[in-house]
């Protein structure tokens, strides 16, 4: 079944349905990594956005209920070169596209996304509408054009828990932590739960009272879609945090709320930051780490103010990977540690949250 | 933190010459590591004794030794250079071990020499098995379950806690003999007694099975920070158990989830760790078991290896320049990316593309061998393809091989076993198993019961079986219509493959490309940039795709495009690629854009800073032709590449194409028969009286009127496939029918076998007036032995100058009457004073790295010039070297030891793999280093092991008498025994194998008290026992001669350098 690709600036490409028939906005991003489809298609962080995977063979080993990254996919599209035929995995439960299909998702394959790369990377991440339903390029350009975008929008609450839910730790606890869910990756809450951590998640735009009533001994502020500064509830939720002087850890989204939160900026940038193998030079230690990533905006570093500096530097183009603050115990990375598609050398950072909660204990 | 300033002189070992399981890619990393250090301001000091390298260049190294890689040269080398530091990280496993040995035997310490990259304590940990496995255990990484047993019941108990099946390696033995996998504890009982029996130590190691699992490997790169980066994964589409050189294997991994693809790269990371690599690349593989995701660490390699090599071509990540540059301080963060240039080498890189690397074997060389894999590498090259997907890169990959398919074609349909068996040799490893899948696949096996028999992950048997599917919709179309057209091009599918689907439509490759472009489906050529198109990439490194968007960034600039030799096989290998390279180096001197097209993953010619493009694509017609109309260069060079280019010269010519050099008027006359025996009688120039036959009964009219011993030989065939000396006219028929077989179609080649005649290779280069002759080059073995199996001497080292001044003087008038541009190589054979040409060549060939390095006039180079239009007065062609008297010696050596059981004889079919090349003062000294290089280390003393047939006895004791005045033992036979006692020779007395008497040769041997081996085959077809010796020779490493011109050389070689010690020489040194 054919089936259209066509951006706001005109663009189109052509590629087939792989899943049931469909049409699908979004803006269109890729991810450069080779293994974790699943985990990217289940990642809420990908909420309104269509991925395009740059590693052409997809779907080669299934999709199984244990990676998955939250209990749906979010993204708003798949773009593939090839999905292949069978799944093969010995922990595989499903078909990629049987997957797609249930969750009503739309998929197209035989596409040539280099090209498509090659497009954003110049042109930067753009508003996308895909269809195998209209085939008429002009019109699919003139819904792209006319689509919402991301911008300015508050795409958190939307894939946000309703409720508070409460994740216990394995074993015995240690610690409480609140962790705001902008758009949370299981994965997260495994880590924390391993290491000994009950986790109550309150939705992204909770009341501060009802939060800061937890008295956890750390809050975490997850990753999550679209633009920080749309989302003017949870930053008004995470600045109430700050002021608690309790140890907080932020991911992705988290971390770019807690630079709104601190007096700093953020900025879209052209076309993001999504794959796996982006190297970060921790700047207090000199390590480089390999790591996941998953962002459109950043956090400018000469806007913050003083009392924060930049732990963390992405070596590919410079830009702020980490902060902390000089006297608070709060710091934040722009990337997944939490992995799950990607490395694992960040971990660490886990256990820094940890013992900056064990050392208010003590 | 900068690079280190304590250290200034690096002295880097290279890998010595081609055998199985170490090729070009060695010479590939060495080469990077120079030029990286170099870079840097270091001082480097190179030793290889393999001189069909670029790495052995005079340019490539401050000093360069061509000498044999052994820790007795190392010391010398040492003591007269002073380095500061030893690499060894480069050079392979020879490399490895030579470093380790200098390092055991205090002469770095002595020396004060530093071991940079991996210190000695991590080889060691990496290479000894136990020490590796408790390394592994105390850093908690899962391996293979494995116990050391002493006895019966240790073994029994110890299989009891593996389970079955267990595989029984007992140690210290010779070429893994006496093991065996155990199904059971009855068959254990029997295997395991077997193995302690064959160990020296009576010992055996139990390993838990691990056949049939998944086999990984991941690339790593660690800096001193331990900074750590996957450079690349590998899964083999093969399971375990099929040794990973001899699998067909694909990059990225396509079957394991993130979750197993992170556990894989953690553990890979740990192990660097466990082992202590501080520095460099590592390969570390894994065997996964597809039923429970179990995995396990099988080894390490604490060096570039192989896998590197394809690592980096597959990526665009030079792992060997940035190992070199790791190992003198520098940190991954501090190091660009060449290709992104903005991005540090701190990343690892992401493919959005497929890649498939297959091996090429050469079982039919080897009469005797079974063509089966199994852990012990078999194969001699290897082809990488790049597609947007397997399917494309895997046929690609195929047609790259250039093994005769199009594809996975429908020659992969034939196959000898019946389906009856079929079901049992899918079990087997076979070297044909491609071939008996598609079989079994289109005969009714499901894929399920495939991949159950394989042992292949089911993704790759579903992509085979897609491939079968497109095939047929293309055989049972209506019409070959532009999607069907479109679809079967973006899955890897020839023109020729099309056409032969579509042969009721009368289609041939050329039709299905007119129909193609009439459609517009043209392919479009893409980039290995390392980041899957994130970055701007600006290393111009291309592959094709039919896809929508080209990158090839075609230039209005004057350019060149050179066809290169494709994968390694025997009879064309590195000394082509070095050919290659030769040429774009020189072409970029004259201002020239040059475009490399090669298929070969090992070599210096697939890095993409060598030629101003690469394009990493098969050597066939259509896949050629694509890029000479994409890119339109002034003209294509063939003659460098050996037989593959060339081979294509008429082809692209009637094509339009334009050809350098020589005129293909001149190539056809050179290699047409006839034609050549009119220009020969015209030039007065004699030649073996010889004859063309299409059949049995021509050949037998021709060898009558030739006169017996006739040799025999095929036309259009590389190193002398199925080329044999028939005695009678008994022998002709069997020999003839091979000849018909191995080249079908093709007439059959008959001519005199000139006995006992001298064979000499000249090299010319001419520039269609003058000629220069670069090397005249006199074979020690006799003519009748493939010129790239015999040693050879140049200057000659016993011709007389008059012999030699006409030889040089026929040379010079062929190459003028052919208007040869380029190079031209004439083989011809001297008896009794009178020359004999036996072949022209009108192309680079296999001895002109080895005669360029000897006189220090770069031929290839020089050649490449002038098909490019320069003159020889325009070139400087003066030999270099300055000493009054020198020689240098060029050895051929062999994979015998690979192929256990068949004969190691010599003959007029290629055999050899590879070459090194002893050079000093006179011949004898050049021989003794180029024996001791080819791992014939010839003893000073001890027992020598005699055996002749009847017509060899006269000269056969004539060695041993001098053997005998130089106190050697002498060991042999009845026969031979009676005929040295009769010239008044003592020798103990063997019997022989069929006597069953003790003691026989063979119990000699394995008490250590035989140290060469004379033997000489007593006819065409050997005796059973002789082959036994000689094959028990090999395995022993008892140097072996097959040949009296080999013997007479070795004993003169061994005469000389009795009581005489010998100097290590630079290149450098030599040329004036």
């Amino acid at each position: 079944m054919k089936a259209c690709i066509a951006l706001e600036d005109g663009k189109v490409f052509e590629g087939e349905s792989f899943t049931d028939e469909g049409e699908t906005t979004g803006e269109l991003v890729f991810n450069t990594a080779m293994t974790g489809y699943q985990e990217i298609l289940t990642d809420p962080s990908y909420h309104g956005q269509i991925v395009t995977m740059t590693y052409p063979l997809i779907g080669n080993y299934g999709i199984n209920a244990a990676d998955a990254e939250s209990y749906k996919p979010h993204a708003a599209g798949l773009v593939i070169g090839e999905c292949s035929r069978i799944a093969s995995n010995y922990r595989s439960e499903i078909s990629l596209p049987e997957y797609m299909k249930q969750n009503g998702m739309f998929g197209v394959h035989h596409v040539d996304t280099r090209a498509i790369t090659f497009h954003i990377r110049s042109k930067g991440a753009m508003k996308c509408v895909m269809s195998s339903i209209d085939l008429d390029p002009d019109s699919l350009v003139a819904k792209a054009k006319a689509s919402a975008g991301l911008v300015g929008r508050d795409l958190a609450t939307e894939v946000s828990v309703p409720e508070a839910k409460e994740w216990p730790a394995e074993g015995e606890a240690r610690f409480k932590v609140a962790a705001i869910d902008c758009g949370i990756k299981i994965n997260q809450l495994r880590i924390l739960n391993a290491m000994g951590c009950t986790v109550r998640v309150f939705p992204a735009n909770a009341v501060a009272g009802d939060v800061l009533a937890a008295r956890p001994d750390g809050f975490f502020i997850s990753n999550g879609p679209g633009d920080p500064e749309g989302a003017k509830d949870s930053i008004a939720l995470v600045k109430a945090i700050l002021d608690q002087n309790v140890p907080t850890f932020g991911i992705c989204f988290g971390h770019q709320l807690i630079g709104l939160a601190l007096g700093g900026k953020t900025y879209k940038m052209k076309f993001g930051h999504r794959g796996a193998n982006h190297p970060i030079k921790n700047l207090l230690t000199g390590r480089i780490e390999i790591t996941s990533q998953n962002h459109g905006f950043c956090v400018d570093p000469d806007s913050l103010p003083e009392e924060v500096e930049m732990t963390h530097r992405n070596l590919n183009d410079n830009t702020c990977a980490g902060l902390r603050h000089k006297t608070k115990p709060v710091f934040s990375v722009q990337y997944h540690p939490e992995a799950a598609p990607g490395p694992h050398d960040s971990r660490y950072l886990f256990q820094q949250f940890l013992d900056l909660m064990a050392g208010v204990h003590a | 933190m900068p690079k280190r300033t304590d250290i200034h002189t690096i002295l880097i070992i290279g890998s010595g010459p081609i055998v199985i399981g170490q090729a070009c890619e060695f010479d590939y990393s060495g080469t990077q590591a120079c030029k990286a250090l170099r870079e840097e301001g270091y001082k480097v000091i190179l030793v290889n004794s393999n001189p069909a390298t670029i790495m052995t260049d005079p340019e490539t190294a401050d000093r360069t030794y061509i000498e044999p890689i052994t820790p007795g040269v190392i010391e010398k080398i040492i003591a007269k250079e002073r380095p500061d530091a030893l690499l060894p990280t480069l050079g392979g496993q020879t490399a490895l071990n030579t470093a380790l040995t200098v390092s055991e035997r205090g002469i770095l310490d002595k020396y004060g020499v530093e071991l940079i990259g991996a210190r000695a304590d991590v080889i060691q940990r990496a290479e000894d098995r136990i020490l590796f496995k408790e390394t592994m255990e105390k850093h908690g990484i899962p391996c293979l379950k494995s116990q050391l047993v002493h006895n019966l019941d240790e073994a029994i108990a110890a299989a009891e806690e593996i389970g079955f099946p267990v595989i029984v390696r007992p140690s210290y033995t010779l070429g893994g003999t006496g093991g065996g996998t155990a199904y059971d504890m009855e068959e254990l009982k029997d295997i395991a007694a077997g193995g302690l029996k064959a160990s020296l130590n009576t010992t055996c190691l139990l390993e838990e099975s691990v056949l049939g699992w998944k086999e990984f490997e991941l690339e790593v790169m660690r800096d001193k920070n331990d900074n750590c980066v996957i450079i690349c994964s590998i899964e083999n589409v093969d399971p375990m158990g099929i040794h990973t050189g001899d699998s067909i294997t694909v990059a990225p991994v396509q079957t394991l989830t993130d979750r197993e693809y992170q556990d894989m790269r953690d553990a890979a990371i740990t192990v660097l760790r466990a082992i202590g690599v501080e520095t460099g690349g590592s390969n570390v593989q894994f065997a996964l078991n597809p039923a429970d995701g179990r995995m396990v660490v099988i080894e390490m390699n604490p060096r570039v290896s192989r896998s590197s090599a394809l690592a980096s071509k597959a990526t665009g990540f030079p792992i060997a320049k940035i190992a070199a540059k790791l190992a003198v301080g520098y940190t991954l963060d501090e190091l660009p990316n060449d290709i992104t240039r903005e991005t540090p080498a701190c990343f690892e890189p992401t493919l959005d593309y497929c890649v498939v690397k297959i091996p090429r074997f050469a079982f039919e060389k080897f009469p005797g061998a079974r063509p089966l894999l199994g852990v012990s590498m078999k194969s001699v090259g290897e082809t990488m393809a790049i597609g947007t997907n397997f399917k494309e890169a895997y046929q690609k990959a195929l047609r790259g091989l250039e093994i005769g398919v199009d594809g996975y074609d429908l020659k992969y349909e034939s196959t000898a076993a019946s389906i009856s068996d079929l079901a049992v040799e899918l079990q087997k490893h076979r070297a044909d198993r491609h071939r008996l899948i598609k079989y079994a696949l289109k005969n009714g096996f499901s894929a399920a019961k495939v991949c159950e028999l394989t042992k292949m992950d089911p993704w790759f048997i579903d992509n085979f079986q897609q491939i079968i599917e497109i095939e047929a919709e293309i055989q049972q179309a209506k019409e070959l219509d532009a999607d069907l057209l479109r679809k079967a091009k973006s899955n890897g599918f020839s023109d020729r493959q099309i056409a032969e689907l579509r042969k009721k439509d009368g289609l041939d490759e050329h039709k299905v490309r007119a129909l193609r472009k009439q459609h517009g489906i043209l392919p479009t050529y893409r980039l290995v940039d390392t980041c899957a198109a994130e970055f701007e990439a600006y290393t111009p490194y291309f592959y094709s795709s039919y896809q929508t968007m080209d990158q090839s960034r075609v230039t209005d600039k004057k350019k060149i495009m050179v066809l290169g030799s494709g994968p390694n096989r025997i009879g064309q290998g590195i000394e082509f690629d070095y050919c290659c390279v030769h040429t774009v180096f020189a072409l970029r001197e004259m201002g020239y854009e040059t475009i490399m097209v090669n298929s070969n993953p090992e070599t210096v010619s697939t890095d993409y800073d060598t030629s101003d493009k690469l394009y990493f694509e098969p050597l066939t017609f259509e896949d050629v032709m694509n890029i000479y109309e994409n890119e339109k260069p002034e003209g294509v060079v063939v003659q460098m590449g050996g037989q593959t280019p060339l081979n294509l010269a008429v082809p692209l010519m009637n094509a339009g194409v334009p050809i350098m050099g020589t005129s293909s008027d001149s190539i056809d006359i050179a290699e047409d028969r006839k034609r050549c025996r009119e220009l020969l009688e015209r030039l007065n120039i004699k030649q073996a009286e010889s004859g063309t036959a299409t059949t049995l009964e021509e050949a037998k009219v021709i060898a009558e009127r030739i006169g017996f011993p006739v040799m025999i030989r095929p036309s259009y065939v590389l190193g002398g496939r199925a080329m044999m000396v028939a005695s009678n006219e008994s022998e002709l028929e069997p020999f003839v029918q091979a000849a018909f077989e191995a080249s079908p179609g093709h007439p059959v080649l008959l001519d005199d076998y000139l006995d006992r005649a001298i064979e000499v290779d000249v090299d010319v280069l001419c520039d269609g007036e003058n000629v220069h002759v670069g090397g005249v080059m006199q074979h020690v073995e006799q003519a009748g032995i493939h010129s790239g199996d015999s040693a050879c001497a140049t200057p000659p080292h016993s011709l007389p100058d008059d012999v030699v001044e006409e030889i040089k003087d026929a040379c010079i008038r062929l190459a003028k009457d052919l208007k040869v541009k380029g190079l031209m190589n004439i083989q011809m054979a001297v008896k009794d004073k009178e020359i004999y040409v036996l072949e022209l060549n009108p192309r680079a060939s296999r001895t002109i790295p080895y005669i360029s390095k000897a006189t220090g006039v770069p031929l290839a180079k020089m050649a490449a010039k002038v098909s490019a239009g320069q003159t020889l007065d325009q070139l400087d062609l003066r030999v270099r070297q300055k000493f009054e008297s020198w020689c240098a010696v060029k050895e051929a050596v062999f994979p015998f030891n690979r192929f256990p059981g068949v004969d190691p004889i010599l003959g007029p079919e290629m055999k050899s793999t590879g070459e090194v090349m002893g050079i000093d003062t006179c011949f004898e000294l050049a021989y003794w280093k180029s024996q001791i290089a080819a791992g014939q280390v010839l003893p000073s003393s001890g027992n020598v092991f005699i055996s002749a047939r009847d017509a060899d006895k006269d000269w056969m004791v004539d060695i041993a008498r001098k053997l005998h005045v130089v106190g050697y033992g002498l060991i042999a036979t009845e026969g031979t025994l009676h005929a040295l006692e009769e010239a008044g020779l003592k020798a103990d007395m063997v019997h022989k194998l069929s006597e069953k008497t003790s003691p026989t040769v063979l119990d000699r041997m394995k008490k250590g008290e035989v140290d060469l081996v004379i033997n000489t085959p007593s006819g065409p077809i050997a005796r059973a026992d002789e082959v036994v010796i000689r094959s028990e020779a090999i395995l022993r490493s008892i140097p072996i001669i097959t040949t009296r011109d080999g013997a007479e050389a070795t004993l003169d070689a061994v005469r000389h350098m009795i009581n005489r010690d010998w100097e290590v020489h630079a290149l450098q040194d030599f040329y004036a």
